[in-house]
């Protein structure tokens, strides 16, 4: 096995890709107007038929749909492909508790796999490997997209999903896995169990990771790399385009490739929806320009990051995006799970008739994430006894878990102790630095 | 017979009781008992005060989550067993203490515990039958 997955795909002159990229973009904009009435009528409303889109250089005329269409339209309003042609479903959570969920044919979990394939191959993975897979498995595109992709390599695939880190340490060891795929964070803190389990990098075999699904920094890379031994490489996907996969590293870790044969990507000024040239920092917009039951046209990803098409020294020619350098909406990543403010607020609205003001505060300690909610206690939240103050926190706290799936501190503080400027709460304060 | 009392929610970090007291003591309001009751990131304070109609707007007027419960307020001979004779009182009858605090009057030589119970009618009674005094919100002016 070569260095790439599909060198033709992968290392395609700049032109034959633009042709096929036109090919696929008429085809699917054609697609999506016979099937999906949605979208029909948001290109009716701009003026835009089938007829006008003759190459990638006509997708501006296309409108965006965001994630505010995808509640709308939720569950079937994006559908393409009857349901008797759907084999899968997977899904993400969204704002206000309402999921959002994804549709796939079998031709569509064949081309995410191979997305899949892609990545790890360009990690090192050859069918002589054994891969770890311990992101989540279920709902989550995390664990079914690596697991389809560890098959289609050839890899022997452990299924670990998270969780029961001792076990992942175990089956590490006796199985001899050569390549971890889980979130940064989780790669972390086996690397650091490793350790405090008196083992180093000599005492394993792996020998790559792929981190995904949460924003993570170079230092938290070299960390990674150092406890495990191993060379770390990020891989970036959203649900809405099919799951990870959408992009992927090669071996000079200097941003992700993105699988330019499957996904057109545009960077636009988040505020004008105006394309931005080349090397233009902004938001990533992505159209799927080969998926079947799902096809989304000009999602935007709402990540802001930069696109380059520097020759890369791994011979791909696929355009390569920046680690996502932070958002064009509210939306935080915390333990690798999204997590928008007005969630946050429609738990708080059902404690009190008066929304309560409130603050995140997010934080990485030890290279996991911290999340803590600040609530202002109003009068109806506050009576002279520990018991039910404590109840109050109790319950915000499992209304939060019950809606996120991850677990926040609750910790309620005085009226008006909540830094306000210019009469605005500031709803987020991050302090993990990033980017 | 009850008094009000007025519980007052703080967080844990430097200066809040030094400001919330300072706030009353500004208001020439007096503070005739008081109890402290805490958890790693929040307390509540929990005042009997001379005039509580007037320490609850002000309170709420300095912006905290303030609210006035009542207590019963029971007086006892400030000795050794003083205490226990009332809590035996209640015990018989049955009645549950949710939090309590005392305090000495330089006075009359008197402790006074107050008392959060479920029923304060009933416990007024039962206290009183028993010969106990039991203080009124006149009692604090």
């Amino acid at each position: 096995m070569g260095r790439y997955w599909n060198e033709e795909i992968e290392c395609m002159p700049r032109e034959q890709m633009v042709k096929l990229q036109s090919e696929r973009l008429v085809a699917q904009v054609k697609h999506v107007w016979d099937n999906v009435p949605y979208y029909r009528k948001l290109m009716e409303e701009k003026g835009v038929t089938p007829e006008d889109i003759k190459g990638i250089e006509d997708l501006h005329k296309l409108p965006f749909l965001t994630k505010a269409d995808l509640r709308d339209a939720y569950p079937y309003g994006l559908l393409a492909k009857p349901l008797a042609d759907c084999v899968r479903i997977q899904s993400t959570s969204g704002t206000t508790g309402k999921r959002v969920v994804a549709f796939y044919t079998q031709k569509d979990l064949d081309i995410w796999e191979d997305c899949c394939a892609r990545a790890i191959v360009a990690a090192g993975g050859t069918n002589e490997d054994v891969c770890q897979v311990c992101y989540g498995y279920g709902l989550f595109t995390g664990g079914p997209g690596l697991n389809g992709g560890s098959h289609k390599v050839g890899c022997l695939t452990l299924p670990m999903s998270s969780g029961n880190t001792e076990r992942q340490i175990q089956f590490m060891m006796d199985l001899g896995s050569t390549i971890l795929c889980c979130t940064p964070s989780y790669a972390a803190y086996i690397g650091e169990s490793l350790h405090k389990m008196g083992y180093g990098p000599d005492d394993i075999k792996l020998k790559a990771g792929i981190f995904g699904a949460e924003p993570w920094t170079e230092e938290m890379r070299h960390e990674i790399e150092r406890l495990l031994g191993i060379k770390a490489y990020d891989i970036y996907g959203l649900t809405e385009t099919s799951g990870p996969g959408v992009s992927f590293e090669c071996e000079e870790q200097t941003g992700m490739h993105i699988n330019e044969d499957h996904f057109i990507a545009e960077i636009i000024d988040p505020d004008t929806g105006e394309v931005l040239p080349e090397g233009s920092k902004g938001e990533l917009v992505f159209t799927s320009i080969t998926k079947e039951a799902f096809p989304l046209l000009r999602y935007r990803t709402r990540d802001i990051c930069i696109l380059t098409r520097e020759k890369c020294s791994c011979g791909r020619t696929l355009v390569k995006m920046t680690k996502p350098m932070g958002r064009s909406d509210d939306m935080l990543i915390i333990k690798g799970v999204n997590v928008f403010p007005s969630q946050i607020e429609s738990v708080l609205l059902k404690m009190s008739n008066a929304s309560p003001n409130y603050q995140i505060v997010v934080d990485r300690v030890n290279n996991t994430d911290t999340f803590e909610i600040q609530v202002e206690l109003t009068d109806e939240m506050f009576s002279d006894t520990i018991k039910s103050v404590e109840a109050v926190e109790k319950k915000i706290g499992e209304d939060i878990h019950s809606m996120l799936g991850i677990r926040a501190k609750i910790r309620l503080v005085e009226p008006n102790s909540i830094p306000r400027s210019e009469g605005k709460a500031q709803r987020v304060i991050d302090r993990r630095k990033l980017v | 017979m009850s008094v009000k009392q007025i519980s007052i929610f703080m967080e844990n970090r430097p200066g809040r009781i030094s400001a919330v007291t300072r706030l009353l003591g500004d208001n020439g309001i007096d503070i005739r008992a008081m109890s402290l009751a805490d958890t790693t990131d929040f307390g509540i304070l929990r005042v009997v005060v001379n005039d509580a109609d007037k320490c609850m707007s002000v309170l709420s007027n300095a912006g905290f989550s303030a609210r006035a419960t009542k207590v019963v307020a029971a007086a006892l001979e400030d000795k050794p067993g003083g205490l226990a004779s009332v809590m035996e009182t209640l015990y018989e009858n049955n009645i549950g203490v949710e939090y309590m605090y005392s305090f000495i009057t330089r006075e009359d030589g008197k402790a006074y515990v107050m008392l959060r119970v479920d029923d304060n009618d009933f416990t007024s009674s039962v206290l009183i039958e028993k010969g106990f005094k039991l203080l009124e919100e006149s009692d604090l002016n």
